[in-house]
C-alpha cells in the first residue's frame, strides 16, 4: 500500500514556484490493478497539486475505505493523510477543518463508501458546506469486496457473473445539486485535460466542492453490459461545459466567441472560466443544473464538467464564526478563563 | 388546630419528597425549597426523578436535608408532598412511619387512603389560586410555588431568603417577584394558622455551606471542558448528556467570544448521529485540538467502530459516558452504572480504554481537565463515565479552585522547529520505552508528514500484513495501557487495616461513606477503596491483596465492576461479593447497610 517509489532527481524536469517537480507530489508506488481508473484520478491530483504549488505540508488527505480510499498514500507523502473507517470520513473531515480551517482537505472515497455506508456523513458535509474537495471515485461497484453492485449502478446494468441489477441508482450528482452542494461536478478517470481543472478549481472552492469521477473497476465492472466500463462511458459521456481554472486576477484572455465562456470569481479572487459546449447551460443556475442532468441521464448519458458552482453560501467556518488563526493553534490563554474567573462564575450558583 | 402527634426529632436531618406531575413548573419551586435551604447554612441533597416526556406524566423530587453533611439518598422519607393524585397512593406508601403527607384538599378525594403512623395534612392550594391568581395556567404554576410556602412555614426556613433567591432569578422581571412571593405567603399563613408550626423536623441555621455552591456534574464537566482548554465539540442530543454540551456552549459564549472581533475561539458541531460526533471529534484531535464528545450509552454503542480506530491509531480522543440505564433505549432519565464493561473493552478486537471515575460534580470537573491531558499524553481515548445522578442532579461541590500555572500536557508532539532537527521521524516507534510514540498534528511539514490507518501497521506508520510487525504494534499498545495504570488518579483509600472492605466507584461513593459511618456505629469496621481510574493501579492489586472479604457495591445488575476487577487484577474471585442496586433510582445509604448485613449474617464471601 506504501512502498515507496524510488525518487530520481532529474534537474531538467519543471518546477513550479515552490521550486517542487511534478514527482515531489507523488506519493507511494500503488497496489491497486493496472489499469484501474483510480489511479488515473491520483495522477490527476498529483498534477492539479502542482500545478496549484501547493506546499506538501497545507494538504491533508482523508478517505474512508474501499479501493479508492486506499489512493490517500499514492500522492503527496508530504501530506499527512488518514485513511480513517467506512464511509466514516465525512466526519474526520468536519472535525479536521474544524481545528485547522488553514489546510487544502483532499477527501477521497468510493461509491460504497459514499452512497452507502457513508451516504448519511456525505449528505451532512455538503449540508455544513465543510470547505473541502470531495472525490467520489465511482465505479458501479464494491471493488475492495470484490465486484458487488453498488447503489451507483445503473437498473439493468450487468455485473461480471451476468447478475442483472434490480435497483434504481443514487446519482451523487443529483444528490449533491437538490440538498445545496455549492460545487458539484462530474468527470472521467480517462479525461485528465477535463479533470485537472476541475480538481483545481475544487481545491480552490471556499466551500465543499463534490466531483463525481467515473473511474472504471477493470477487474469487475468493465465488461459488455455494465454501464461503467471504460467503453460504455466513452460512449455516453457529455459535456455542456469545458471549465479552465485561470490563476490571475483581471482581464482574462480567452479566446472563447461572446457568448460562449462565463467567468466565476473564486473567494481567492482567481477565477474559473467555462467554456459553453452547450448555448443554453449556465452552470450558476441549479434548477436549470438539475433538470439538465436529469435529462441527460433519461438519455442514459453521463453529464460532465462543472455541472454547478455557487460561491455564495457561508462555508463550514463562516457559519461557526470561527477566527481566521486555526482553533488548534490558539494559545492557551485565549482558552483558558483563569482562576479569578472561576471564583465568579461559582459565585452564580451559590 | 390539627394535632402533630408522634413527633420526631429531626432538626437538619429529614426528607422530603415531592410528588408532581412534570410540566407544571413544580421545578423551580423545588429548587427554591433546596436553595433555601442551602442559603441557611445547611447541607442539603437535591434528586430528581423525572420521567422520558415534557409533560403530564408523574416526577419526584427529593431534598435530603443534613447537617452532617452526607451526600447519598438516606432511603427515607419523613415528608411527602403529594401533588400528583395519580401517584398518590404509592406516594403515601413511601412515607416511613412517624412520617406527614401533605396534599391538596381542595377538593374531596374519592378515596383517600391514609394510614396509622403518618401525619396527612391537607392544604386547600387549589383554592387559594384560584382566590387569588387569575388564568389556568398561572393558578397551576402558583399552586406549585405556594407550597413551597406551607413547607417554609412547617420546616422554619426564612421567607427572606426565599425572597433574595426569586429576587436573583427573576432579576429582570421583579413582578414575578411579587406574584411568587404572594403565593408562598398564603401557602405559609395557611400553614400557620391550621398546623402546629414549626414541625420536629425542621431547618436550624447552621453556617456549614460556606465555601461550597451548588452544581449539577454535567456543568461541572463542561466547565473543565472549558478550563481545559478545548477548542472542538461534536455531539448527537441524548438524555442524560445533553446538558453537558449546552453548558460548554453558554459557558464558550460567556469566556471565548472574542470582546473586539465577535468571534467565537470553539467549535460546537451537532453532528447527525454519535458516528460522526466521535468521528469530528477524532478529526480535530487528529488534528491537534482538545476535544470531546458527550454522550449517553446508546452513542457509545453507535462509537464503538470508531473507537476501535482512535485507540489503533492513537488518537487522543475525549469521551463522556453519562450513563443511564440501559439495555437497548431502556429507562433514559434513570441512573446507572452500566457502561463499565462496554467502555473498557469498546471496539473489535483487542482493545482497553482508559476510564475514569468521578463519584460527584466536584470530581467531574478535576477529572474533565485530567482527561485532556491523559488522553494526549497517551494518545488514545480516555472516557469520563458520569451517570444522570452526577450529571443532572444539583450537588453540593466545595469551591473549586484553579491553579493559574496549569499547562495542558499536549503530550509527545514534535514541533516544526523539532521536527527540522531530528534525523527521521516515524509515528509509531516507541522511542522512550514507555510505549507511547511521538506524533506530529497535519501542518507541521513534509517531515512529519505521516499516514494514519486502522488497518495494519508497522513500528515506522507503514502498512504492514506482516505477523511480526503488527504484533510489534500491539504489543506496544499493551506496554502503554500499563504505563496509563500509573498515570490515572489513584484509588482513594480509606482504611485501618481491617480485614473486610467495600470497594465501589463513581456515585456511590456518597452512599458509601454514609455506609461506613452506620455499620461503624453497628460495631462492623470496613476498610473502603474508590476506584477513580482504569487500568487499575498497584495501590487498587494491594487493596484487593490484604481484604479476606470485599464488598464490591455498583449500580448495574450484572457486577461489572466486579468483572472489570477479576478480569484486570489478580483477587480472587471469592473474596468479592456484590451488592448491586439498578432500580435507576441513586443508591440509598440504607440499601448498602442492608446488603452488608445481609451478606454478613449469611457468612457470603467469607
Ligand atoms: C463497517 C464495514 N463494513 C464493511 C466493510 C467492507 N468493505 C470494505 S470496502 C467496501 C466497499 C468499497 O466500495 P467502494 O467505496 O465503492 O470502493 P471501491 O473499492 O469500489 O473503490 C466494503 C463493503 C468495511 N471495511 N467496514
Ligand atoms: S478491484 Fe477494481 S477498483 Fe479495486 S483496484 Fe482493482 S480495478 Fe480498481
Ligand atoms: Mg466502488
Amino acid at each position: 500500500m506504501s512502498i515507496a517509489k524510488p525518487k530520481i532527481s532529474r534537474p531538467n524536469l519543471p518546477r513550479n514556484t515552490q521550486g517542487l517537480t511534478r514527482r515531489d507530489y507523488e506519493g507511494g508506488m500503488s497496489t491497486l490493478c493496472a489499469g484501474c481508473g483510480h489511479d488515473s484520478i491520483t495522477a490527476a491530483i498529483v498534477q492539479a497539486c502542482f500545478e496549484l504549488s501547493l506546499p506538501p505540508q497545507s494538504v491533508a488527505k482523508l478517505s474512508g475505505i474501499g479501493c479508492s480510499s486506499k489512493t490517500t498514500a499514492y500522492f503527496v507523502s508530504g501530506a499527512h493523510g488518514f485513511n480513517s473507517v467506512h464511509g466514516r470520513m465525512p466526519a474526520i473531515a468536519a472535525g479536521a477543518s474544524a481545528a485547522n480551517r488553514s489546510l487544502h482537505y483532499i477527501g477521497v472515497s468510493g461509491d460504497g463508501d459514499s452512497l452507502s455506508i457513508g451516504l448519511g456523513q456525505l449528505g451532512h458535509a455538503i449540508r455544513r458546506n465543510v470547505d473541502m474537495l470531495y472525490l467520489l471515485e465511482n465505479n458501479g461497484v464494491y471493488g475492495l469486496t470484490k465486484g458487488q453492485f453498488s447503489a451507483s449502478a445503473e437498473l439493468g446494468s450487468q455485473s461480471k457473473k451476468g447478475e442483472k441489477n434490480d435497483h434504481e441508482p443514487i446519482d451523487p450528482v443529483l444528490l449533491a445539486l437538490s440538498i445545496g452542494a455549492t460545487f458539484v461536478a462530474r468527470s472521467f478517470s480517462g479525461d485528465k485535460d477535463q479533470l485537472v481543472p476541475l480538481l483545481k478549481a475544487g481545491l480552490m472552492h471556499r466551500g465543499f466542492a463534490l466531483i463525481d469521477i467515473l473511474s472504471p473497476c477493470v477487474t469487475f465492472n468493465d465488461h459488455e453490459g455494465s454501464t461503467k466500463s471504460y467503453a460504455y462511458v466513452r460512449e455516453h459521456l457529455h459535456t455542456p461545459v469545458a471549465a479552465d481554472y485561470i490563476e490571475t486576477r483581471g482581464e482574462i484572455q480567452v479566446d472563447y466567441q461572446p457568448g460562449e465562456a462565463v467567468t466565476v470569481d473564486m473567494h481567492d479572487g482567481h477565477q474559473v472560466v467555462l467554456k459553453k459546449l452547450d448555448h443554453d447551460y449556465d452552470p450558476t443556475d441549479r434548477a436549470r443544473a438539475l433538470a439538465y442532468v436529469q435529462e441527460h441521464i433519461a438519455r442514459g448519458e453521463h453529464v460532465t464538467g462543472l455541472i454547478y458552482l455557487g460561491e455564495g453560501r457561508r462555508n463550514f467556518h463562516e457559519r461557526h464564526q470561527t477566527p481566521e488563526q486555526p482553533l488548534n493553534s490558539l494559545p492557551y490563554d485565549k482558552l483558558c478563563p483563569g482562576s479569578e474567573r472561576l471564583g465568579s462564575i461559582i459565585k452564580r450558583y451559590r | 388546630m390539627l394535632e402533630v402527634n408522634r413527633p420526631m426529632s429531626g432538626i437538619n436531618d429529614f426528607v422530603v419528597k415531592f410528588a408532581n406531575v412534570n410540566g407544571t413548573g413544580s421545578a423551580s419551586a423545588n429548587g427554591l425549597i433546596m436553595k433555601t435551604v442551602f442559603r441557611m447554612g445547611v447541607p442539603v441533597v437535591g434528586k430528581n426523578f423525572f420521567p422520558s416526556n415534557i409533560q403530564g406524566l408523574p416526577t419526584w423530587y427529593e431534598i435530603r436535608v443534613t447537617g452532617e453533611g452526607w451526600s447519598a439518598r438516606s432511603g427515607r422519607v419523613d415528608v411527602m408532598v403529594a401533588m400528583n393524585s395519580e401517584t398518590y397512593v404509592r406516594d403515601l406508601k413511601e412515607v416511613s412511619p412517624g412520617g406527614y403527607l401533605i396534599h391538596d384538599s381542595s377538593w374531596a378525594h374519592p378515596v383517600l387512603l391514609s394510614r396509622e403512623d403518618v401525619t396527612v395534612m391537607g392544604v386547600p392550594l387549589s383554592e387559594l389560586c384560584a382566590e387569588n391568581f387569575e388564568g389556568a395556567r398561572a393558578r397551576i404554576l402558583m399552586k406549585n410555588i405556594m407550597y413551597a410556602g406551607v413547607i417554609a412555614a412547617l420546616f422554619d426556613l426564612d421567607l427572606e431568603v426565599m425572597r433574595s433567591l426569586l429576587t436573583e432569578s427573576y432579576a429582570r422581571k421583579p413582578a414575578l417577584v411579587e406574584a411568587n412571593m404572594k403565593a408562598i405567603q398564603l401557602g405559609y399563613d395557611y400553614a400557620k394558622a391550621n398546623f402546629q408550626t414549626p414541625l420536629p423536623m425542621r431547618v436550624e441555621p447552621l453556617g456549614r455551606t460556606a465555601g461550597h455552591f451548588v452544581m449539577d456534574g454535567n456543568t461541572a464537566a463542561a466547565l473543565g471542558c472549558l478550563y481545559a482548554g478545548a477548542t472542538v465539540g461534536a455531539w448527537y442530543p441524548i438524555t442524560p448528556s445533553t446538558s453537558l454540551m449546552d453548558a460548554f456552549k453558554s459557558f464558550c459564549m460567556k469566556h471565548r467570544v472574542d470582546p473586539e472581533t465577535g468571534q467565537r475561539n470553539f467549535l460546537i458541531i451537532q453532528a447527525e448521529d454519535e458516528l460522526a460526533a466521535i468521528g469530528a471529534v477524532i478529526g480535530a484531535a487528529w488534528n491537534g485540538a482538545r476535544s470531546f464528545t458527550p454522550t449517553s450509552g446508546p452513542g457509545i454503542s453507535l462509537m464503538n467502530e470508531f473507537i476501535g480506530l482512535a485507540y489503533y491509531a492513537e488518537i487522543p480522543t475525549v469521551l463522556f459516558d453519562v450513563q443511564r440505564v440501559g439495555p437497548s433505549t431502556g429507562m433514559p432519565t434513570r441512573t446507572q452504572q452500566c457502561d463499565l464493561l462496554s467502555c473498557a473493552y469498546a471496539s473489535h478486537g483487542d482493545t482497553r480504554h482508559v476510564l475514569l471515575f468521578p463519584a460527584n460534580p466536584e470530581e467531574a470537573f478535576y477529572l474533565s481537565v485530567q482527561a485532556f491531558d491523559l488522553a494526549e499524553r497517551l494518545q488514545t481515548p480516555v472516557f469520563v463515565l458520569l451517570d444522570l445522578d452526577i450529571g443532572m442532579n444539583d450537588w453540593m461541590v466545595p469551591d473549586l479552585k484553579w491553579d493559574d500555572a496549569y499547562r495542558p500536557d499536549r503530550g509527545k508532539v514534535l514541533d516544526a522547529e523539532t521536527i527540522q532537527k531530528i534525523e527521521k521521524f516515524h509515528r509509531y516507534l516507541d522511542v522512550d520505552g514507555d510505549g507511547i510514540p511521538w506524533r506530529t498534528v497535519p501542518g507541521t511539514g513534509e517531515k512529519g508528514a505521516y499516514f494514519t490507518r486502522g488497518s495494519g501497521h508497522n513500528r515506522f506508520g507503514a502498512y504492514t500484513e506482516d505477523s511480526v510487525e503488527y504484533q510489534d504494534v500491539v504489543d506496544r499498545l499493551v506496554r502503554k495501557f500499563r504505563t496509563a495504570a500509573a498515570l490515572v488518579p489513584k484509588a482513594i483509600i480509606k482504611g485501618d487495616g481491617a480485614t473486610a472492605g467495600i470497594v465501589s466507584l463513581g456515585s456511590c461513593d456518597g452512599a458509601v461513606q454514609e455506609a461506613l459511618a452506620v455499620l461503624a456505629k453497628q460495631g462492623i469496621r470496613l476498610d473502603y477503596l474508590r476506584v477513580r481510574g482504569f487500568p487499575f493501579g498497584e495501590e487498587v492489586e494491594e487493596f484487593l491483596a490484604s481484604h479476606e472479604q470485599l464488598f464490591v457495591v455498583e449500580q448495574n445488575r450484572d457486577a461489572q465492576l466486579k468483572s472489570l476487577l477479576t478480569l484486570e487484577t489478580a483477587v480472587e474471585k471469592r473474596k468479592l461479593h456484590s451488592i448491586l442496586h439498578y432500580s435507576g433510582l441513586p443508591v440509598s445509604s440504607s440499601f448498602i447497610v442492608d446488603g452488608i448485613n445481609r451478606a454478613m449474617s449469611k457468612g457470603e464471601a467469607a
